[in-house]
């Protein structure tokens, strides 16, 4: 039995013993755990490249160097754990009551959290790379204008380095896109279309490493499977081509 | 207008040095829970035993197969990287030295070779596996992670190597040698200091993964001796043993990922260490 393309992207409906594949729930799972971790992290990275190019002091530069490789470096697997034994708590007992509702803690929240802290020393390297390359003859252009040194960040560094900062970003969300083990730690696995960051999800990956063990045994489950790592390939594949033209492009410059 | 705009420098100033500060506290947060909560159910026995009959009901043993199969993942599938990433990074730098577009091309797909996820790798290698008619094995453990690794060793050792002076190069050259004993005999020494960062931050990447050895390496609780056996790797064991329901064994999850992590530190500062003590010898 064959599906559309269509139907199988934009269907919810998954029955596997039946074979009707619906991409749906976990298309959205995967953009909606992404698209949180993404708000998390714009500030922070922007905010702390700022300050690591302009205003720290020496000594600071130096301790980040090996903060942020260590950060890059843990494992996933590792920040799962950390998850589970941080996130989720306090998602389930002190986050979602206070906003009225209740969570089991296994949410699309704690996964956007997660994911958040693994990206940030990704995207904070690149920033850093990028925001290196503003060339010191402008800043002092800007300053000597009579503008305070923020102002100067605010309209020479960022300003002057937008496709930097937006590939930064792109390939900090292709990251956290493809992310696997980390997620399927902590976001519960429930395969439901849902626009409530307290309800659980069931991104990509996660369906993919969740059911690798009966692939075999219901027919067209592994091409549907593999349709979804083909899917995370072809969307990964196309952030990180379009980016990390545009990076090469800003350091040629 | 003058105090606003100074009130507005110094908000923003103080928020970012917060972020900044926060990070480092992140860091200590996560690296102090993982090791406060694992460090009660670490023993000896949990890296010198493998698991007994019972362990995933709180009976004795240890993690030794995951420790011992994940160090010969990571080990087997560095070398296939060295072997592949170390004449790659060689030739981009010296051979195409010359031909800046083709270089800078070549990087552009590393990089987005680099950028794919590890499940997809996984899935690559899972297939390939079927293809040829092999079981979850060491050896299709070893292949994955290699794929996934070796992207990262160029990248990382060739990202060294172009800053080499082309002078080096050009000397080299002038004493009558040829490109392949200039590469290995000039730039591959200069850049030594390079290739252990590539190598020790591959072999990290390779031993933390866990989506790409999910379906290739399968699992066991033996030591695995032959490269056709199934082999248990560290990140999987910390991922199975925290899905128990048993207190214990969870507790046995936490002590793995201590064990875990500190390989990971003692990668990071052996690289940093390594790299800064033969960078002394460099020509400057």
């Amino acid at each position: 039995m064959q599906q559309s393309f269509f139907s199988l992207v934009f269907s919810a409906d998954w029955a596997p013993s039946e074979g009707r594949f619906g991409f749906r729930p976990y298309i959205t799972g995967s953009l909606y755990v992404t698209l949180l971790s993404f708000l998390f992290t714009l500030p922070v990275c922007l905010l702390s490249a700022i300050y690591l190019t302009r205003f720290s002091p020496q000594w600071l530069i130096r301790i980040m160097h090996p903060v942020i490789d260590v950060l890059a470096g843990l494992p996933s697997v590792i920040y799962g754990v950390w998850g589970i034994l941080i996130v989720v708590p306090v998602v389930a007992g002190t986050i979602a009551p206070a906003l009225g509702t209740s969570s089991s803690g296994y949410s699309i929240l704690s996964g956007g959290i997660v994911l958040a802290i693994m990206c940030i020393p990704y995207i904070l390297n690149m920033l850093i790379e990028v925001f290196r390359t503003v060339p010191a003859g402008l800043i002092e252009a800007s300053l000597s204008l009579g503008a305070t040194r923020w102002e100067s960040v605010k309209h020479v560094v960022i300003r002057g380095n937008y496709p930097g900062i937006i590939s930064a970003y792109g390939l900090g969300i292709a990251k956290a896109f493809g992310e696997t083990i980390a997620v399927m730690m902590v976001v519960g696995n429930v395969v439901k279309v849902s626009g409530n960051p307290f309800d659980a999800a069931y991104p990509l990956p996660a369906l993919i490493a969740n059911n690798y063990g009966e692939m075999l045994s219901i027919p067209m489950y592994d091409s549907a499977l593999m349709f979804a790592a083909f899917l995370l390939l072809i969307i990964i594949l196309i952030f990180n081509m379009i980016f990390r033209y545009l990076i090469h492009k800003t350091k040629k410059q | 207008m003058r105090r606003i705009k100074i009130i507005e420098e110094k908000i923003f100033v103080f928020l970012s040095a917060f972020m900044t500060y926060s990070l480092i506290l992140v860091l200590l947060f996560i690296i102090g829970v993982i090791f406060v909560k694992g460090f009660n159910a670490l023993n000896p026995d949990m890296v010198l035993k493998t698991p007994r009959g019972g362990y995933y009901y709180g009976g004795e043993g240890g993690v030794l197969n995951a420790i011992a199969g994940s160090l010969y993942i990571a080990i087997g599938a560095t070398l296939i990287a060295i072997f592949i990433g170390l004449p790659a990074a060689l030739y981009i730098n010296v051979q195409l030295i010359r031909h800046r577009k083709t270089q800078n091309t070549i990087r552009y797909f590393l990089d987005a070779l680099w950028g794919i996820p590890s499940i997809v790798y996984g899935a690559f290698g899972f297939t390939l596996m079927l293809f040829f008619g092999m079981n979850a094995s060491l050896l299709a453990g070893i292949i994955t992670v290699a794929l996934l690794i070796s992207p990262i060793m160029v990248r990382t050792f060739d990202e060294v190597l172009s800053t080499i002076p082309r002078g080096l190069h050009e000397a080299s050259l002038a004493l009558g040698s040829t490109r392949t004993e200039t590469a290995f005999k000039v730039i591959f020494r200069q850049g030594f200091p390079g290739f252990i960062t590539a190598v020790l931050l591959s072999f990290g990447r390779g031993i933390g993964d866990a989506a790409s050895v999910l379906f290739t390496a399968g699992y066991t609780d033996n030591v695995p001796v032959n490269l056709d056996e199934p082999a248990a790797t560290l990140p999987l064991a910390i991922f199975f043993q925290l899905g128990s329901p048993i207190p214990e064994v969870r507790e046995r999850a936490f002590a793995s990922a201590v064990i875990l992590t500190f390989i990971i530190l003692l990668l990071s500062f052996a690289a940093r260490y390594l790299a800064k003590k033969y960078s002394r010898t460099n020509l400057r």
